[in-house]
């Protein structure tokens, strides 16, 4: 019988540090996810954790992962060469079959650029894929900023707004919350925009209004939520919200469905 | 056609069945009760006649014996990990018509929801032979009927107990060697009426008026009563939920576990994400939550309430929380 928790192994090629507490861990796999999947990430004698992908290739996956209990804790002391326990991918990604020939509009708070980023460097090398893409992406500070490399990569070929909540005296960029720029977006084509908001709860309920304002239809928006899970794969019972396991029918839903799961 | 048997003839029954059987049904222990003074009846194994406590409501459910409290799923060392073995003997278990319906609905969740089925959970579920008691009269908190648990035909072996006279239907061949007596007519019962009526809501009007019953006014009660004890949810024979819990050996570091262990809705830290969020923070949201899956969204996903009735969270509640009364509320409000 198969057992669905058993995990592999994974080797750490790199770590790249975005922040002081959120690193980027390049792990050797032959995984190709659909962008906004999520992997169960263990060390054994220590714990499991969901963790979102926030990039692959044919040899490597990406999981930027934030220091912030008891597994992620030990995550970060481990080196390259070590090995990190892993499997998935789990959960429902982004159609993006669905968005080509769009202008397509991300919207990212804090540690909610991670799942999307992968996406990014999607349109980034076929960039003719879309018909444009805008992003918008929210920090609480500067130095809270992830992929800052990546960000100026980006902005060579997208219309990108950085904005922080609070800037320090050295800050010269925008400041304020994602939902502040919003009604200054330039949108031509409300019918023809897919908007994709990934952040903290607050921050992607009033992102996804704000949007709706601008005229975008709902069915055109997409979320992704985050939520506890001990399985990954509708058992547990942590992520459940309502009928809807997010484990299995999201993490990535759409804006008429995530409006229905109250909780 | 049954089959009647002396106390003498079903433990011998129970003897031959050991050899390949390990035997559960409720047992009384003694002094080991919430209270001072006071047992505890529950699920344990069994070996004779007396050992079955037949006049009681277990506290806990017949659902440990496939989904333990602890689990372990793992054993690791340094550098490799392994499956725990399991016994190779199968499982009898003794319980009511209600229990047994409660099997079916752990099966939803752990064989049927998502695209995997749970091992650990089948390789035991497999094992299991169900001999079903007779249960005509219920108790004080049953609500088996309303919840359409009171009946359960797919049985291995029924018994009724009437004192010390059994009667047995042995409906899977493979036990007739073991029951021997003089065949009757006999017919299995089942209870028709409950001491408690409950109607359940309408599922399809709530999913009309969904945001009005989230939104209740009745919900504000609980988050002043509960204290999120869990107890409803560790007595319950239908919840399934899980943690994970990963442990080392004090004496060797390098050596530990992953275990799997109960979990609930209702107690705190269960919808904790990275970063300090966490969702349903008050407690009548939790109870929201608990009696919604239980009544209307579970119903949703696989077609049939979770609930089955028993009203052992009625039983164990400290705060003397009625989840029959909630249900009631909850019709009452979407049938305004």
């Amino acid at each position: 019988m198969t057992n669905v928790y058993m995990q592999r192994k994974a080797e750490i090629i790199s770590i790249i540090p975005q922040t002081d507490i959120d690193y980027t861990f390049r792990l050797k796999s032959d995984i190709l996810p659909q962008h906004g999947q999520f992997l169960q990430v263990s060390i054994p004698k220590i714990g499991e954790a969901p963790i979102s992908i926030s990039d692959y290739t044919d040899e490597y996956i990406e999981l930027t992962i934030r220091k912030v209990g008891t597994v992620t804790d030990t995550i970060h002391e481990l080196k390259p060469g070590d090995f990190l326990f892993i499997r998935g991918p789990y959960g429902h990604g982004f159609p993006v079959e669905n968005f080509k020939n769009k202008n397509v509009v991300i919207a990212a708070g804090g540690t909610g650029l991670a799942p999307v980023k992968s996406i990014i460097n999607r349109y980034n090398r076929n960039p003719k894929e879309i018909k444009n893409l805008n992003i918008l992406v929210g920090f609480k500070s500067p130095k809270d900023i992830l992929f800052e490399d990546e960000i100026k990569k980006w902005e060579k070929s997208f219309d990108v707004l950085l904005t922080v909540d609070n800037g320090d005296e050295t800050w010269t960029g925008n400041t304020g919350l994602i939902t502040k720029f919003v009604p200054e977006l330039k949108i031509e084509n409300p019918n023809d925009t897919i908007v994709i908001v990934v952040g903290p709860p607050m921050m992607m309920k009033f992102t996804c209004l704000e949007f709706l304002k601008r005229g975008i239809p709902e069915e055109n928006i997409w979320v992704s939520f985050e939520r506890k899970m001990s399985c990954g794969i509708g058992k547990c019972g942590h992520c459940k919200i309502n009928e809807t396991y997010v484990c299995l029918e999201g993490p990535v839903f759409n804006y008429t469905k995530s409006k229905q799961l109250l909780d | 056609m049954g089959i009647e048997l002396d106390v003498k003839s079903f433990d011998d029954a129970l003897k031959i069945l050991s050899k390949d059987y390990k035997i559960f049904a409720p047992i009384r222990l003694k002094g080991k009760g919430a209270f001072s003074d006071t047992d505890l009846v529950t699920y344990g194994e069994i070996s004779s006649y007396k050992d079955i406590e037949l006049n009681e409501k277990s506290r806990y459910s017949p659902k440990e014996v496939i989904y333990p409290i602890t689990q372990t799923l793992f054993y690791f060392t340094e550098d490799e990990y392994r499956e725990p073995e399991i016994d190779d003997k199968r499982i009898i278990v003794f319980l009511r018509p209600c229990d047994a319906n409660s099997y079916l609905k752990l099966d939803n969740i752990f064989l049927k929801n998502g695209p995997y089925e749970d091992n650990y959970y089948k390789r035991l579920r497999d094992k299991v032979k169900f001999f079903v008691i007779e249960c005509t009269k219920g108790f004080s908190t049953c609500f088996c009927v309303s919840t359409g648990s009171n009946k359960f035909l797919d049985y291995d072996v029924f018994f009724r107990f009437d004192n010390d006279k059994i009667t047995c239907d042995v409906k899977n061949d493979e036990f007739s060697y073991a029951f021997s007596g003089k065949e009757v007519e006999f017919a299995p019962e089942f209870i028709e009426k409950n001491e408690i009526d409950v109607k359940l809501p309408d599922i399809d009007k709530i999913s009309q008026n969904l945001e009005y019953v989230f939104n209740h006014e009745l919900w504000d009660e609980y988050t002043k009563r509960c204290i999120a004890c869990g107890r409803c949810t560790a007595s319950c024979p239908t919840c399934s939920c899980f943690s994970m819990q990963d442990i080392f050996y004090k004496d060797n570091p390098k050596c530990g576990e992953r275990r799997r262990v109960w979990a609930s809705c209702m107690i705190d830290g269960f919808t904790d994400v990275a970063g300090g969020h966490s969702y349903r923070q008050k407690y009548g949201e939790r109870m929201r939550f608990k009696v919604m899956h239980k009544i209307y969204d579970y119903k949703k996903r696989f077609g049939t309430t979770m609930c089955i009735g028993c009203g052992r969270c009625d039983d164990v509640c400290p705060e003397y929380i009625s989840f029959i009364k909630i249900v009631s509320k909850v019709t009452d409000a979407v049938e305004r």
